[in-house]
């Protein structure tokens, strides 16, 4: 019989796999946008679980608004990775220095 | 139940797997696609919870658009890979420290997890999971249903405005080399007799 455990220590791993993939690739924006899907997915899965096992329908209402909020970022970030791309030809995060920050 | 559960741990593991992938591939376009393979196998997952609506909007959703929306943009830049593929070895050890003690950290509060029994279960599932968000959504959560199409409208928008270059046709003055300019590219003396008179 699956217990609720199960279900979240997979969240768990999948949330520390991407912290992981944010540290290997961090010049690498695109990869980045990818490991905050994931993170994201991770998330979703402990909602789901605990929806599933509190036998309550909100958890899966709030997934649908985290995946609407999560399709609009990443389209944004797309977009915004396009245009860094045009103007200064290169998406390493370590050349997106001109703010100085 | 053991059915149930070897199908849990089987995409588990698949998806486990996907997941290392895509942080570790050296191709984007490979990272991609293993992300599209993780998707596919944490809406199984969902689908062992009774949350088919939600299993099916990931596939639609993310496979179906964000990820081809991905693959258009890598696809589309020319990146260069080896640069962006300088400090992995270097980071490597550091991001494994930090993934296994957060990964530690969450299993010793999650792992041995127990809901509470007295907690009243507030809805049976009855009829299909479709049905029931849709009675949720469409009432207790109409306005934060509202908002959320805002939210895409405003992200659609954006997004347009972001990558959209108008044509250029319209002529305007460029203000630096305006202030610039030297005079003699302006004004040319010419030294000639004069005529002489009839």
């Amino acid at each position: 019989m699956l217990v609720l455990s199960d279900f979240l220590i997979l969240g768990a791993v999948l949330f520390c796999l991407s912290i992981a993939g944010i540290f290997l690739n961090r010049k690498n924006v695109i990869i980045l946008l990818m490991c905050i899907e994931l993170m994201l997915l991770a998330v979703n899965m402990n909602f789901i679980a605990f929806s599933h096992f509190n036998g309550d329908i909100a958890g899966q209402v709030f997934v649908f608004f985290i995946l609407t909020v999560a399709a609009a970022e990443s389209a944004i970030g797309l977009a915004i990775l396009v245009v860094l791309f045009r103007n200064k030809n290169t998406i390493n995060v370590d050349d997106l220095d001109s703010m100085k920050g | 139940m053991i059915i149930e559960k070897l199908i849990f741990y089987v995409f588990a593991a698949i998806l486990v797997f996907a997941a290392a992938r895509v942080i570790s591939v050296r191709n984007p376009v490979h990272a991609a696609l293993f992300l599209v393979l993780a998707f596919f196998s944490s809406s199984a997952i969902w689908m062992l919870l009774h949350a088919e609506f939600l299993a099916i909007t990931l596939v639609l959703v993310y496979v179906g658009a964000v990820m081809v929306l991905f693959l258009f943009v890598v696809m589309m830049l020319d990146i260069n890979l080896a640069v962006l593929r300088e400090g992995f070895a270097h980071y490597l050890p550091v991001g494994i420290l930090v993934g296994l003690v957060i990964l530690a950290e969450m299993l010793m509060v999650v792992g041995r997890w127990q809901l509470d029994k007295n907690v009243v279960k507030t809805a049976v599932e009855t009829g299909s999971n479709t049905e029931a968000i849709g009675k949720v959504l469409y009432t207790v959560y109409v306005y934060p249903f509202e908002i959320a199409a805002v939210i895409l409208l405003v992200a659609m928008i954006a997004a347009i405005t972001l990558t959209m270059r108008p044509k250029r046709q319209n002529k305007y003055q460029k203000p630096e080399q305006q202030v610039n300019v030297k005079r003699a590219e302006r004004v040319r003396l010419v030294k000639m007799p004069a005529e002489p008179r009839e």
